[in-house]
């Protein structure tokens, strides 16, 4: 989690892919939560909880196993994508999700960022 | 220096659908067994470029390819604009069977992807006579919806942006980048609604679970082959159909997704070609 800022925000491609993105959402890892919010496709801060009332459009939620999986270098057929870990059940996605699936392409390259370099 | 052009040609065919009149684009390449390919939900010919390409498929097969109406080259009907477009099972059978005549293809193999590969049940099930054999890639009897696909059709959302999101995760995780943003770049190119009204028969109108143990093998075989990394059809999907139905062979294909002919094609031909040899009675 800690590389995810850098990592994002030094991906030129990738940033002007979130250019109209300026949000704040929630990625909880079993009971840990993190809020990170993105200014123009850049990720402007990453805030580890826990929080007293969190301000947020949507939330990603997962176990602690299922991320592990999800970040592997090579993640198991299921786990290899945001939706397919939805589609097995082992993320759910809440709150207002029109910023997400405006911009599904880009944030599942943000997620994808937490995965070590190649 | 002359063009290089490629072997396959494609015409505009006029065909009546359900009392109106369409033009569909059609592609063929090679000669011999007609093979006729059903392309995925809000996508069109091209994920079989490679097939109506490959020098070793057109020695031995007249392999074809359609739009369906709305998708890629062919038009909607007139009067599109007033309706929401949803395909149905019985509208998918009619235009298949329909091109099918009008090309007078004989008994083709008729070889679907997705969408593609769920109406191959239904024409195994409702028309073995008509088919050589059936392969269903990515095929399932039914899906569990994993997002609400309204999504995918409102002017607020750019539906080509948001299909290319909502499949670049259905390709494998090794497929090749150019054929990947190749295959996600058809995606970007639907109509709005399109990518909807298909998956209105993919979720609730195409859902076959109640019948496929009816379809009949002895009739007409059937071959499945899924890729190990579809979550939309998964293994567990395909596994389940082959169980349920007598004689149906079925084989997960290695480090491939929901689009093997398009996504991956040199590593598919490695799944297919023995599976075509098989079907031509010569392996």
């Amino acid at each position: 989690m800690d590389q995810l800022l850098q990592r994002v925000n030094a991906d030129d491609r990738l940033v002007w892919r979130g250019r109209f993105v300026d949000t704040t959402f929630l990625l909880e890892v079993g009971d840990t939560a993190h809020l990170i919010e993105v200014t123009a496709g850049r990720i402007a801060s990453i805030r580890r909880g826990p929080f007293v009332m969190p301000s947020w459009t949507f939330a990603l939620r997962a176990s602690p196993d299922a991320w592990t999986q999800f970040c592997l270098p090579e993640p198991p057929p299921g786990f290899h994508d945001l939706l397919a870990l939805v589609k097995r059940r082992a993320l759910r996605i809440e709150g207002n999700l029109h910023p997400f699936m405006s911009n599904l392409l880009y944030f599942k390259s943000v997620l994808a960022a937490l995965r070590p370099l190649k | 220096m002359s063009a290089d052009f490629e072997p396959v040609v494609g015409r505009y065919l006029r065909l009546d659908l359900h009392g109106k009149p369409h033009r569909l684009y059609v592609e063929e390449a090679g000669t011999g067994l007609p093979l006729l390919c059903l392309h995925t939900a809000a996508s069109d010919t091209r994920q079989f470029r490679a097939l109506l390409n490959d020098p070793r498929v057109l020695r031995d097969f007249r392999v074809i390819a359609f739009d369906l109406p709305w998708h890629g080259k062919s038009s909607p009907p007139a009067g599109w604009q007033d309706a929401d477009y949803r395909l149905t099972s019985r509208a998918y059978v009619d235009i298949i069977l329909a091109v099918m005549d009008a090309l007078e293809l004989e008994r083709p193999i008729a070889m679907g992807c997705s969408i593609g590969g769920r109406i191959a049940l239904h024409l195994a099930l409702d028309h073995p006579e008509r088919f050589r054999a059936i392969i269903g890639l990515q095929a399932g009897a039914h899906v569990d919806p994993y997002y609400d696909i309204d999504w995918l059709h409102r002017p607020d959302v750019h539906g080509g942006e948001l299909a290319a999101g909502i499949v670049s995760g259905l390709i494998g995780p090794s497929s090749p980048d150019s054929e990947r943003w190749e295959t996600i770049w058809h995606y970007m190119q639907g109509g709005p609604g399109v990518f909807k009204g298909d998956l209105y028969f993919y979720t609730v109108d195409g859902d076959i679970r109640d019948r496929v143990a009816e379809i009949d093998t002895t009739r007409c075989p059937l071959y499945l082959l899924t890729g190990e990394y579809d979550y939309s059809c998964t293994p567990e999907d395909t596994l389940d159909l082959a169980r349920r139905i007598k004689g149906a062979r079925a084989t997960i294909m290695k480090g491939l997704g929901h689009f093997p002919m398009s996504e991956a094609p040199q590593h598919f031909f490695s799944y297919l070609l023995p599976l075509l040899d098989r079907i031509r009675g010569t392996a």
